[in-house]
């Protein structure tokens, strides 16, 4: 999809944040999530943003984002000793999820503000386009 | 028709310019989140000046060269007040103001427009 006006610039912008919305919403549902080992413990996820420019770019500066990919994060889940537990190990250990909830949710509220930013910027821009339109009338 | 348009040459100007700033302070905003993205923005006032070719390099004969194309400005890298870790130079506050104040002038610009076309019309029909 190629970028040509301010509408495909907010629209992938406010895709991108979206995803990360989205990402953030799978961290904190996982929160509390159990798993038997290491392995199988749930890791936070975070997208990957990159800067998209305008095929002329250097005269317009026209750029958008764009999701690269979505990453899970390299953190070590934490072990209790639980033994009761049904999902313990023959150990008798537990893994919980290596989520930060603070974290999540200073992300959740970045994501938010950012896509209140661009839905802002498009609806300015849309009231002076329509003025605009009414020139000399 | 020259007069005409020059009557209405700097504010149909300084619309556009207006415009393009407008593009690319959404371009900023668009990219607060991106690690490594440089905010963009370029002077208003010598980009007009270019345009108008009123600016301090004007051409004093017509055997001299001009300096600079009309319509395409020098995009700048704008310094940040608290640069981030991420090597982010988008700061949210910065650029609502200027897109504020950007589209305030826009307006301002558009109405004087509109006054002027306004003006025209009603010497036209004799009003």
């Amino acid at each position: 999809m190629s970028i040509n006006n301010i509408f495909d610039v907010a629209s992938r912008a406010m895709s991108a944040q979206m995803i990360r919305l989205n990402t953030t919403a799978t961290n904190l549902a996982n929160a509390n999530s159990i798993a038997s080992s290491a392995e199988e413990a749930f890791r936070p996820i975070r997208p990957v943003f990159r800067t998209v420019y305008e095929s002329t770019a250097s005269e317009t500066g026209l750029s958008t984002v764009t999701v690269d990919g979505i990453v899970s994060l390299d953190r070590d889940p934490q072990r209790v000793h639980a033994p009761e537990h049904p999902q313990a190990d023959e150990e008798g250990y537990i893994y919980q999820s290596a989520v930060n909830q603070e974290e999540e949710m200073v992300e959740m509220m970045d994501a938010s503000r950012q896509y209140q930013n661009t839905l802002e910027v498009v609806s300015t821009i849309r009231t002076l386009m329509s003025r605009t339109m009414n020139m000399g009338q | 028709m020259s007069v005409i348009r020059d009557h209405l040459a700097t504010h149909a100007n300084a619309l556009t310019l207006r415009e393009q700033r407008n593009n690319i302070i959404a371009s900023n905003i668009a990219n607060a989140a991106t690690p490594g993205f440089r905010a963009r923005d370029f002077d208003f006032t010598s980009a007009l000046q270019q345009q108008m070719g009123t600016g301090s390099m004007d051409r004093s004969h017509n055997a001299h060269f001009a300096t600079g194309t009309p319509g395409q400005m020098q995009l700048g890298y704008r310094q940040p007040i608290n640069p981030s870790l991420d090597g982010n130079t988008v700061e949210s506050a910065v650029e609502q103001m200027e897109f504020a104040e950007n589209s305030v002038r826009y307006q301002t610009s558009l109405m004087f427009l509109n006054r002027r076309i306004s003006g025209l019309a009603r010497a036209i029909r004799g009003e």
